[in-house]
């Protein structure tokens, strides 16, 4: 990278763009499943969640990018899982302090950051190799495309589960229920969140030809 | 010893790592091509989990928690290290996993050589440290407890990964639509295994 490039250079542009589409870390790269899908029961939750994760994977990016080249590659996974570790507490600790009933609600979630395939993923695969700057970018570039998918899988499993979209009652206030419309209880149980997932992957490939799997 | 068993039972059907919180789905979703492997991924998973439950819950119970240090003296009775328990974690993890795979190379190399990449994985599988922070949640009365929760959530991803494989060595002959082959139906399909194995939440142990 010449010294010269702009911040916000079209390359740098395109680190934050494609973990959003095409290089999804949960549709395409299948990365950080695990303690995705078990806090979209509802959007505030997963807010945060995805928040949370976007500040883990930006900071530990460039924090290992800093000091890439001192870390003896041998021992690089659990230095790297040090860090990341470090960066939980501080989110875990911010939350108890300031989001008390969140933090609850989260439950175990907010820990299993740490084993988050995506944070390792781009840990190994992008911030090894590169400098601060562009390494930030992709932290929070593959953060957000986590991000993404957890808030529209939330706002469907609040909206078609409990009838309400941010806390808001708006199937209630629609007064569909008079209709004879009810909130589908299934939308809320787990096993649901997989199957959601799924017909975004499906959606996904079928307007994106390339991504589909030949295997 | 009944108390025991329940804990067991409940952890591989009703409270199953994957089906109910999804935990190790990154390696559930890789390693689930074949039969073979995934049985291999899921005998290293039981050990794993039931080597390090009960190693962190010692270290939860004797060094981590409010007043948990009170065996070193008066001194340390209100010492609170709760806010380390990640760390020591994934670090207890990270460990025995070496250990592990130290142990099996030095005793059965040919288990070695066919768990291969899958045992060094292990350590940032998310059931791993998930087992160890719902141990410290739930708040077992005794390390068997533990060992048996260990045990038991092993067993239950065991199960979920060797029969989401053979429905995918089945699944290669039947006509998919294209956008939907490979990981979309994987999901589809756990799906709707776990909502096969909620039939088991009315069961009262």
């Amino acid at each position: 990278m010449s010294d010269k490039e702009p911040l916000f250079s079209s390359r740098n542009l395109k680190l934050l763009r494609d973990p959003m589409g095409a290089n999804n870390p949960i549709t395409v790269q299948v990365l950080g499943i695990c303690s995705a899908l078990a806090v979209t029961v509802k959007l505030k939750p997963s807010i945060v969640m995805a928040l949370s994760v976007i500040a883990v994977t930006a900071f530990s990016n460039v924090i290992i990018s800093l000091i890439r080249n001192y870390i003896p590659p041998r021992i690089r996974i659990i230095v790297q899982l040090t860090v990341i570790a470090a960066m939980v507490i501080l989110v875990d600790q911010i939350l108890k302090a300031f989001a008390y009933d969140v933090s609850k609600q989260l439950s175990v979630f907010v820990g299993l950051i740490i084993t988050n395939c995506i944070i390792m993923g781009r840990l190994e695969a992008f911030a090894m190799g590169n400098r601060p700057w562009p390494s930030f970018l992709d932290g929070i570039g593959n953060g957000a495309g986590y991000g993404v998918i957890l808030i529209i899988v939330a706002f469907f499993r609040e909206l078609l589960g409990s009838g309400t979209v941010y806390g808001y009652p708006i199937v209630e206030k629609l007064g569909i229920e008079n209709f004879g419309y009810v909130n589908n209880g299934l939308m809320i149980l787990p096993p649901m969140a997989l199957i959601t997932v799924g017909i975004i992957i499906w959606i996904q490939r079928g307007r994106n030809e390339e991504l589909i799997d030949v295997s | 010893m009944e108390n025991l068993f329940n804990i067991f039972v409940k952890s591989i059907f009703i409270d199953n790592m994957i089906f109910a919180y999804f935990l190790g789905m990154c390696s559930y979703l890789a390693v689930s091509k074949t039969v073979k492997t995934s049985v291999g991924l899921g005998i290293a998973v039981i050990f794993v989990l039931g080597i390090t439950v009960p190693v962190n819950y010692l270290i939860e119970n004797y060094l981590l928690k409010e007043g948990a240090l009170s065996w070193l003296g008066p001194n340390f009775a209100d010492v609170n290290l709760s806010f380390l328990s990640f760390i020591m974690f994934i670090a207890v993890i990270a460990s025995m996993v070496q250990l592990v795979e130290m142990v099996v190379e030095k005793f059965s190399p040919a288990l070695y050589s066919s768990l291969g990449i899958f045992l060094p994985l292990i350590a940032v599988n998310c059931a791993i440290l998930g087992g160890s922070l719902f141990m410290q949640e739930r708040q077992y009365n005794s390390i068997a407890e533990a060992t048996s929760f260990g045990l038991g959530s092993g067993v239950g991803w065991f199960l979920a990964i060797v029969g989401i494989a053979a429905i995918r060595e089945k699944i290669r002959y039947s006509n998919v639509p294209a956008p939907l082959r490979g990981l979309g139906i994987t999901f589809i399909i756990t799906g709707l295994m776990g909502i096969a194995f909620m039939s088991f939440m009315g069961i009262k142990l």
